[in-house]
């Protein structure tokens, strides 16, 4: 008895939350880790479609279980976690350079 | 009524964990909170009979990227425990951004959709025929590997995990020393 909306709400929140950190955040894994929240509120939204799509079948509305929606979620997560993981390789890269993470104190291509 | 009281709780949990996420000035902490948070989307996704993908969550995200994160954290540790400030000087226009960008959002959604439970399909989530929730991952999986559907993104997705793994270990190399 849950309506599209409230999905749709929580995953507006959980995105905004995650854009705030990513704006916000000095440390640059800090700001991966909010845009790992990004990513999390995207697949509730594409589950939440899936979920709710139905289609006219003789007069009546009908889940057809159509997997659109999953496998782009699947998609989602799979890209989520390579990003997640050169991320962090260039955190400890960068990190093992310039003793630092703090985002705005790589400042080598800035002029 | 039951569902709905539970979906309450499940996003108001993750909800407030993501704050922590983004907030809490121990990254160590902060980590963990994301988990929560992982957690929570699971659970969500549960509520919303997917539950392949609450699994695969459970894997990847929780298993995998948090502990990649944790991992990253321990090995730039030092940083983080200076007792300056987690957030730089523009956290204000990011908070009226977010804010304003929510606001937004809210408000399209809810003259789309509504905020009432009613009918279906957006009102409460649409009948599924017998059986057919149960052998949705089998549809998934046919569809994958199906050339008239998802097998192109399937294999770069593929080729993108080794590219990445490849490119995250020579990037993460120590310095060669002549």
């Amino acid at each position: 008895m849950i309506p599209l909306s409230w999905y749709l709400l929580v995953a507006a929140a959980l995105f905004c939350i995650g854009l705030y950190g990513v704006m916000a955040r000095r440390n640059a894994v800090a700001i991966l880790m909010s845009v790992e929240l990004m990513l999390n509120a995207v697949n509730i939204n594409l589950i939440a479609f899936w979920r709710y799509h139905a289609q006219p079948v003789g007069g009546e509305l009908v889940w057809l279980g159509q997997p659109t929606g999953l496998a782009w979620a699947i998609f989602v997560l799979a890209l989520a976690a390579a990003e997640a993981v050169v991320g962090l390789a260039l955190l400890i890269s960068v990190y093992r350079q310039r003793e630092s993470v703090i985002a705005e104190e790589l400042d080598t291509l800035r002029f | 009524m039951v569902q709905q009281i539970v979906f309450i709780i499940i996003s108001t949990l993750t909800l407030i964990m993501a704050w922590v996420v983004v907030t809490n000035r121990n990254l160590f902490h902060a980590a963990l909170a994301l988990m929560a948070t992982f957690l929570g989307v699971a659970a969500l996704y549960a509520t919303l009979e997917a539950g392949f993908l609450a699994a695969a969550q459970l894997l990847v995200y929780i298993g995998a990227i948090s502990i990649l994160v944790i991992f990253a954290i321990m090995m730039t540790r030092r940083l983080m425990q200076t007792t300056e400030t987690s957030f730089n000087s523009q956290w204000v226009m990011g908070a009226i951004t977010s804010l304003v960008l929510f606001g937004v959002m809210a408000f399209v959604i809810l003259q789309f959709w509504g905020f009432e439970p009613g009918e279906p399909p957006f009102g409460m989530a649409p009948t599924a025929p017998e059986g057919l929730i149960a052998s949705s991952v089998e549809i998934l999986g046919i569809s994958l590997v199906n050339p008239e559907a998802y097998v192109l993104p399937f294999e770069l997705t593929s080729l993108l995990l080794l590219a990445a793994l490849v490119g995250a270990v020579v990037v993460a190399w120590p310095e060669r020393k002549e």
